[in-house]
């Protein structure tokens, strides 16, 4: 296999991989879980002290 | 914002509390540096002919201190703090995280002390010798080990999205460090690189180019992502953007350094790909960007009167706007204008201050409260006067920039009709004159902005338990 026909294959390659990353990150069925990771930036408090009050 | 958080909590913020205001003193002693070198481009004299003095030894001591001892213990900081809220655990290994910081410290010393003598390797951004250059090696593993040991042993099931950034950019920090480090000591305090020629030049802004996306880029994306959110008391715009922005940039980044060897003896085909890459860069870079600005959706007003909140989104737009400068400047064409000139120059401090800067001072200004026990700082009208001499020394600075690198740029290229150059490069020095007065100022405004800063974060500090409740929500 020559030089040029690697270095297609691997564009080809990353491309899919970034359409896949695309298509896992938007899939509805992770819509919930992201939701949750969203929200972990407020939910840090309330482990600790219990005092879970946010604006 | 919790504001009945109570002092330390469960969390150790023993040693997000050192970094934290190592950031002001290293922010403002590296500026003053800055500042002091602006002047000596309008005024040589100020070398006072002293060797240690001179712009050749000062200006690194400059970099390494914003960069290194300044945006470092930012990153240091900040991650050690989100690390632990948002995985709902201590820091892993306390007594380790110790010692990143001390390890730090003396690393920061050792370049006060080595770069003034003239002890360097010459290379951009990683001038410290090899001793120095171990002993980073050294501090940066027990780093990644405290980080990633937290990460581990986090009670939440997910891994938010601003620990990512602050992964990526350690792990590869590390390997960009050692592959870029890689040298023939001949003494203690001299080596020369592993590499030669063209692929020295290569491997050089590999490393240089991907200290400014994974250090001062991704590092500060991850302060982004908790700190805006938090500020602006609403999550992030789309998580799921966070996602595809994260391996994105971190996919791209790694192939733009070439843009810094425009028509050198780097092979053509690299020039072409790092140009290439560099525009598309400009993708994840825009929308990292969006997704910041856009959490505020729904909650503008509070940039009225929320100046901490102001830092954070001012801070984005300048990172738009350099992210966009940076890709343009990448193009062939226009790099043919603009490298070599004052523009770069403009075009790095619109990022390492419009950017860097101000996401980690409206970072510091959310952060030194909490760590503190106090609901706010000690004074919210001198945060205010902060941002404004932040946002009108960082606007002068690459305004003159701007102007003086694109008038030297003309100016070099310009030819007589016989074909000898219009112009000697004297002349466009004495040109570009005003452009460094107007620069210099700029940065007065900007450390004065510090100073204010140290003096607000001084009395926060020291003020009483209780005395400082957060002012209500309008």
């Amino acid at each position: 296999m020559d030089y040029g026909t690697i270095q297609g294959i691997i564009t080809i390659v990353v491309m899919f991989t970034f359409i896949g990353i695309f298509a896992w990150a938007y899939s509805s069925r992770r819509k919930d879980q992201f939701d949750e990771a969203a929200n972990l930036v407020f939910s840090e408090d309330e482990l600790n002290k219990g005092s879970g009050e946010h604006k | 914002m919790n504001h009945s958080q109570p002092q330390g909590a469960d969390y150790n913020y023993t040693v997000v509390r050192q970094f934290a205001l190592t950031t002001v003193l290293w922010g403002i002693i590296g500026m003053s540096v800055g500042v002091l070198i602006a002047a000596q481009l309008i005024w040589p004299q100020l070398n006072f002919d002293t060797p240690w003095l001179t712009y050749s030894r000062l200006r690194p001591l400059h970099t390494n201190a914003v960069i290194f001892a300044f945006g470092t213990s930012a990153l240091f900081a900040t991650s050690y703090y989100i690390v632990q809220r948002t995985c709902q655990t201590k820091l892993f290994a306390p007594k380790i995280a110790a010692f990143t910081f001390w390890g730090w410290q003396a690393i920061i010393l050792s370049a006060v002390i080595t770069l003034p003598l003239g002890i360097t390797s010459g290379k951009e951004y990683a001038e410290l010798e090899w001793p120095i250059d171990i002993a980073i090696t050294l501090v940066w593993v027990c780093y990644a080990v405290v980080f990633f040991g937290t990460i581990i042993k986090r009670t939440t099931s997910h891994i938010y999205v601003a620990n990512w950034f602050f992964g990526a950019f350690i792990i590869t920090v590390a390997v960009l460090h050692i592959v870029n480090s890689m040298a023939v000591p001949v003494s203690l305090w001299k080596s020369y690189s592993l590499y030669a020629g063209a692929v020295d030049a290569m491997v050089q802004w590999w490393y240089g180019h991907n200290a400014v996306g994974f250090l001062l880029t991704a590092g500060f994306l991850g302060m982004m992502y908790y700190f805006v959110p938090k500020q602006a008391g609403r999550p992030v715009y789309s998580y799921r953007l966070s996602i595809v922005h994260f391996w994105a940039l971190i996919a791209l980044y790694i192939w733009a350094g070439p843009h810094h060897l425009h028509y050198t003896a780097l092979p053509d085909w690299t020039q072409s790909l790092g140009m290439v890459m560099s525009l598309i860069l400009f993708a994840p870079s825009w929308g990292g960007m969006i997704n910041g600005i856009m959490t505020l959706s729904g909650a503008w007003h509070k940039l009225r009167t929320d100046p901490v909140l102001r830092f954070l989104v001012v801070s984005l737009s300048f990172y738009g706007m350099s992210t966009f400068e940076g890709p343009m400047m990448a193009i062939k064409t226009v790099n043919a204008l603009s490298h070599y000139t004052d523009w770069t120059v403009g075009h790095v401090h619109s990022g390492a201050l419009g950017w860097v800067a101000m996401v980690s001072i409206g970072s510091l200004y959310h952060l030194i409260p909490v760590l503190y026990g106090h609901g706010r700082m000690y004074s919210s009208n001198l945060v205010n006067v902060h941002f404004w001499l932040a946002t009108i020394g960082t606007v002068l600075y690459i305004v003159s920039m701007w102007i003086s690198g694109v008038m030297q740029g003309l100016m070099w290229r310009a030819v007589n009709s016989d074909g000898t150059l219009t112009y000697s490069f004297v002349e466009s020095i004495e040109a570009s004159y005003p452009f460094y007065f107007v620069r210099f100022l700029g940065g007065c405004f900007f450390v004065t902005g510090m100073l204010i800063m140290a003096y607000n974060v001084f009395k926060t500090v020291k003020a009483p338990k209780e005395s400082l409740p957060a002012l209500a929500e309008a």
